[in-house]
């Protein structure tokens, strides 16, 4: 634990601007800040791990919270009888010939002489099997989809306990990402980012469209939550003493209640996980991948096998990630594809480790709250500012509506205009590398 | 067996739209070739600066339809191209008066660059949606259409149809006009050759008098153009949407790779893979097959290889399986 | 000493410790000047120095009677000095003929009887004038990078190991043209590690070692020294 005085303070004051928030706008705004805050760190710990350590740049955060949220779904959501019966078999079938497609065509690629004939019969390969896969799959998933589409219309989860599906969303993520990582690494640097960028929008292209899966845009509604929700803590008698104590409404008592049994898991989470990244940034290994990071070419001179070393921490960070994706699901109760965006679920991480600091934990985490405070407040900020501005048009003026509503894009010119100030004046970030 | 009516057909549903389609990517691959090969970085700001040129444009077009100005039958936004490139050229180069410059003099990493590029995307994307909101914004006027599928017909007398939009037609002709002047800008005019000399060995350039500040203005003040006529060509084309445009970034870098970065010709030649390929893929060719196959024979399914919300997979198959073979992409460009 | 081009008492070396010793090189007009010496002994350094690329902690560069030290090496050029760096010495992608306009790019007036001088200096450019220099052999790439030097029509060319990497007959034919250079009237200064041949052509020689001049005399009575021939040539 390398916090200094200075660390200590800039995290003491963001606690305090958040007691502000609960004190002048409400407490309810303030846990929902502080847990996303969080969830953000995770993500951004995940991030700089791949960044701060290794310096592989992901730009495909999105996708691996959104495998993660996924993975709440399939875990956490009752299975569907109905929709197994009428085609569980067929998808399931589908989906082992697409793999054995895919796995025959790497067989011919790695068993085969280079050369046109080998180009050829990959495809011949992956033409077939895509045919085959789709004659088995299409029907299937027609036949899943058909079943009560309002309700279900897909084969729902196991059934298994929520918080069962954090450690799967990070495997699930961690999955995907060696996928990405066996393809990408180790050809060329601007490789991953263009490799992430696309897989970030392929899994959002599946989710939405596979309504077999999570019933796509349809979204997957009423997920367990692993905390207690306000509606059930509202009858509980020492909340609504808490209530009385407090002079808070009931209702507003037992959000906050609920929204704090949240803080308290993350807080379990990004403690172990901080601890754990700690201890391996100062091990041996922490110095060999940053002795890598630095010196890329000396590092293989010396006979590192520098693109192993780069996957590993890749399919470790990108598990984070998903890590954090699926908590931040199970929080929601929810997993709507369609509000997944790069600027919110990547580029915003990325602002987040800049700021913080990054190839620094701390400052990862600490970017995470500063960032999501802004983020959150520099749209009523704005909002009162417009009004400011507007406050002596015409009340049914074209130009002041226009003004009003676009007041919540001032959020992204905020955060552009952190991340370049940032970077040019501090560019090690709030905490900085040491 | 009717193979006109297949051609017909396959044209109009798909080497129609996906010609215009790469058109537009075409240049914004440009761009993004041209940035990489002056300034050496990933421009990730491409995407919004160019939904920011065609805002700009939109901007004109709306100006001057309210004064009643147009240049009936084509649309009034290529009245007001010179506006938005205007537009765009004061603000590319204030961004790099203001942002890349400084890391230039320190001799930044390029992964520096691309970070205060992505400050740069986000305050792009906020100034656009300021202006524009994020809902979508038509502004295609003038006649819609050179023909329409009724008059084709009428015309040829076959059962199938085409149609060539107006939007269509407008794009591919600026696309190819705009690639030849870019080709000779870059071949036979000193400043043109003075870039290719900075990209190829930045320090003869400097040791052969070459200024590199007027390098990169030069090279800022094209991808401007580029930007605002690809953004305004596909906004004409598909109307305007903020988030579409960011969303482009990706099939953008990929024809830049795929072609070789730093390669004109590559982007080029990358962009016209790319939508080739995402259209042909995602196309329902049932219609077509259906005019091809032998009585009795006529496809039962769609025969769509993927649904459409799949196109960003193509890309990005293509990417991969290209640079399995092919590292440096078709046209030997440079490693990041 | 009141030579052409002269750099004198020259000590520094980039940023840290000094690489130059109180090391002072010169050409006179038309003549060749070369720097021979063992690896590592500042060659390459001391011309760069003398070309500006390198600050100076002592000592001072003249050229015809003018102090230049405190010049950039692109003024330098445009005071009638050509360099032709030993590494990426040409525009790869570019076609011969546009490395050669790139090499005139400061000069205002019309520079094609100079690109003709060069054609007729190096005829095979002439013929794969349209080719890209990149594609040319080692051989020809150093006649693209002498030719773009010359572009600017300098008093001083200066070559860094202009024979690395080429084949012995394409180095003879190589030094063959740069005396033909010198004999219309431009100094010559020019780092070799293949010694003994260049202090066949050169008027004036310099064995540098550790970055301090060793041995200076004709070419010839260096070739004829037994010191020099013992230590640095080989026997």
């Amino acid at each position: 634990m390398s916090l200094t005085a200075r660390d200590l303070g800039l995290f003491a004051i963001m606690g305090a601007v958040l007691a502000m928030v609960a004190m002048f706008q409400s407490p309810q705004l303030a846990v929902t800040i502080l847990n996303m805050s969080l969830i953000s760190a995770i993500m951004a710990l995940g991030v700089n791990m791949q960044w701060g350590y290794a310096g592989l740049f992901n730009v495909g955060i999105m996708g691996f919270t959104a495998v993660g949220g996924l993975a709440v779904v399939l875990i956490a959501m009752p299975p569907v009888p109905e929709a197994w019966a009428a085609g569980g078999l067929g998808i399931i079938l589908g989906l082992m010939l697409g793999v054995a497609t895919i796995l025959a065509a790497v067989l011919v690629y790695k068993r085969m002489t280079p050369g046109r004939l080998r180009g050829l019969a990959i495809f011949g390969v992956l033409v077939v099997g895509f045919m085959i896969t789709s004659y088995v799959f299409g029907p299937a998933k027609q036949a899943v989809q058909a079943v009560d589409p309002a309700a279900t219309g897909y084969l729902g989860g196991a059934g298994l306990p929520v918080v069962l599906a954090w450690p799967v969303g990070a495997v699930f993520a961690a999955g995907v990402a060696w996928l990405v990582g066996k393809v990408s690494l180790g050809l060329r640097s601007d490789y991953l980012a263009i490799a992430t960028l696309g897989i970030s929008e392929i899994v959002i292209a599946v989710l939405k469209h596979e309504r077999w899966l999570a019933r796509g845009v349809n979204n997957v509604t009423g997920i367990d939550r692993p905390v207690a929700r306000p509606v059930e803590l509202q009858p509980v008698p020492w909340v609504q003493s808490l209530a009385d104590t407090l002079g808070w409404s009931v209702s507003q008592t037992a959000t906050v209640v609920s929204g704090l049994g949240y803080s308290a898991l993350f807080l379990i989470v990004l403690g172990i996980l901080i601890w754990l990244a700690e201890r391996a940034l100062n091990s041996p290994w922490g110095r060999m991948m940053r002795a890598i990071r630095d010196n890329e070419v000396s590092a293989r001179a010396m006979g590192k096998n520098v693109t192993r070393r780069h996957l590993m921490i890749f399919v470790l960070g990108s598990g984070v990630c998903g890590l954090a994706g699926a908590m931040m699901v199970s929080m929601d109760g929810q997993l709507t594809p369609g509000s997944y965006e790069p600027l919110r679920f990547t580029f915003l991480i990325w602002v987040m480790v800049i700021v913080g600091g990054s190839g620094n934990n701390w400052g990862s985490v600490l970017g995470a709250f500063v960032i999501w405070f802004l983020w959150v407040q520099v749209e009523p900020a704005g909002r009162w500012l417009m009004e400011m501005i507007t406050s002596g048009m015409d009340v049914g003026s074209e130009l002041r509506r226009h003004l009003l509503d676009s007041a919540a894009y001032m959020r992204l010119l905020t955060m552009g205009v952190a991340l370049l100030l940032m970077l040019r004046f501090a560019p090690r970030g709030l905490i900085p590398e040491r | 067996m009717e193979p006109l009516n297949a051609l017909v057909s396959v044209t109009n549903f798909m080497l129609i739209p996906a010609f215009a389609y790469g058109s537009q990517l075409a240049l914004g691959a440009l761009g993004i070739t041209l940035i990489f090969s002056i300034l050496r970085f990933a421009h990730f700001a491409h995407g919004d600066t160019m939904a920011l040129g065609t805002a700009a444009v939109i901007g004109g077009t709306f100006f001057l339809q309210a004064q009643g100005i147009g240049i009936q039958p084509l649309p009034t936004a290529l009245l007001a191209l010179p506006f938005g490139i205007l537009v765009m050229v004061g603000y590319l180069l204030a961004a790099d008066r203001l942002v890349y410059r400084y890391y230039r003099k320190v001799k930044a990493k390029p992964m520096i660059f691309v970070m205060a590029s992505l400050g740069v995307m986000f305050v792009t994307n906020g100034i656009t949606r300021l202006f524009m909101g994020v809902s979508e914004t038509r502004f295609e006027d003038g006649q819609r259409f050179i023909f329409t599928v009724r008059e084709f017909r009428d015309f040829t007398g076959l059962a199938e149809g085409m149609a060539l939009r107006s939007a269509q037609a407008i794009t591919i002709i600026t696309a190819l006009v705009v690639m030849v002047i870019l080709f000779w800008f870059l071949n036979r005019t000193r400043a043109g050759k003075s870039m290719r000399a900075y990209s190829d060995n930045e320090d003869l350039a400097l040791l052969s008098g070459i200024n590199p500040e007027r390098v990169v203005v030069i090279t800022w003040t094209i991808t401007a153009i580029l930007l605002v006529l690809a953004g305004t060509l596909y906004g004409l084309d598909k109307g305007f949407r903020p988030f579409n445009y960011f969303q482009l970034l990706l099939p953008m870098f990929a024809a830049a790779i795929l072609g070789g970065l730093g390669s004109p010709l590559g982007a080029i030649v990358g962009a016209y893979v790319v939508a080739f390929a995402e259209m042909g893929i995602t196309f329902a060719w049932r219609r077509v097959l259906t005019y091809l196959a032998p009585e009795g024979m006529e496809p039962s399914s769609m025969m769509q290889l993927l649904p459409v919300d799949y196109k960003f997979a193509v890309t990005f198959a293509i990417l991969v399986i290209v640079l399995l073979f092919r590292p440096t992409g078709i046209f030997k460009g440079k490693v990041l | 000493m009141s030579a052409f081009l002269i750099g004198e008492a020259m000590t520094g070396g980039y940023g840290g410790a000094d690489i130059l010793h109180d090391c002072t090189i010169a050409v006179e007009k038309g003549e060749i000047a070369v720097i021979v010496g063992p690896n590592g002994a500042g060659k390459s350094t001391a011309m760069k120095a003398v070309f500006g690329m390198l600050r100076l902690r002592e000592g001072r560069v003249r050229l015809a009677g003018e102090d230049i030290t405190a010049l950039s090496p692109q003024a330098r050029v445009g005071k009638g000095m050509g360099f032709v760096p030993q590494t990426s010495n040409i525009f790869p992608s570019m076609s011969v003929e546009e490395n050669l306009e790139m090499g005139a790019f400061i000069r205002k007036d019309d520079f094609r009887a100079t690109m003709e001088q060069v054609y007729e200096l190096f005829p095979i450019l002439r013929d794969k004038r349209r080719q890209a220099a990149g594609e040319l052999s080692g051989g020809q790439r150093q006649q693209v990078a002498v030719g773009r030097a010359l572009m600017t029509q300098p008093s001083v060319l200066m070559l860094d190991e202009p024979t690395a990497g080429v084949s012995p007959i394409v180095m003879d034919e190589l030094f063959d043209r740069i005396i033909e250079i010198a004999r219309t009237g431009i100094s010559i200064l020019m780092v070799e590690q293949n010694a003994r041949q260049a202090l066949e052509i050169a008027d004036k020689g310099y064995v540098l070692v550790q970055g301090a001049n060793r041995y200076t005399d004709t070419g010839k009575a260096l070739l004829a020294d037994p010191d020099v021939r013992k230590s640095f040539l080989g026997g």
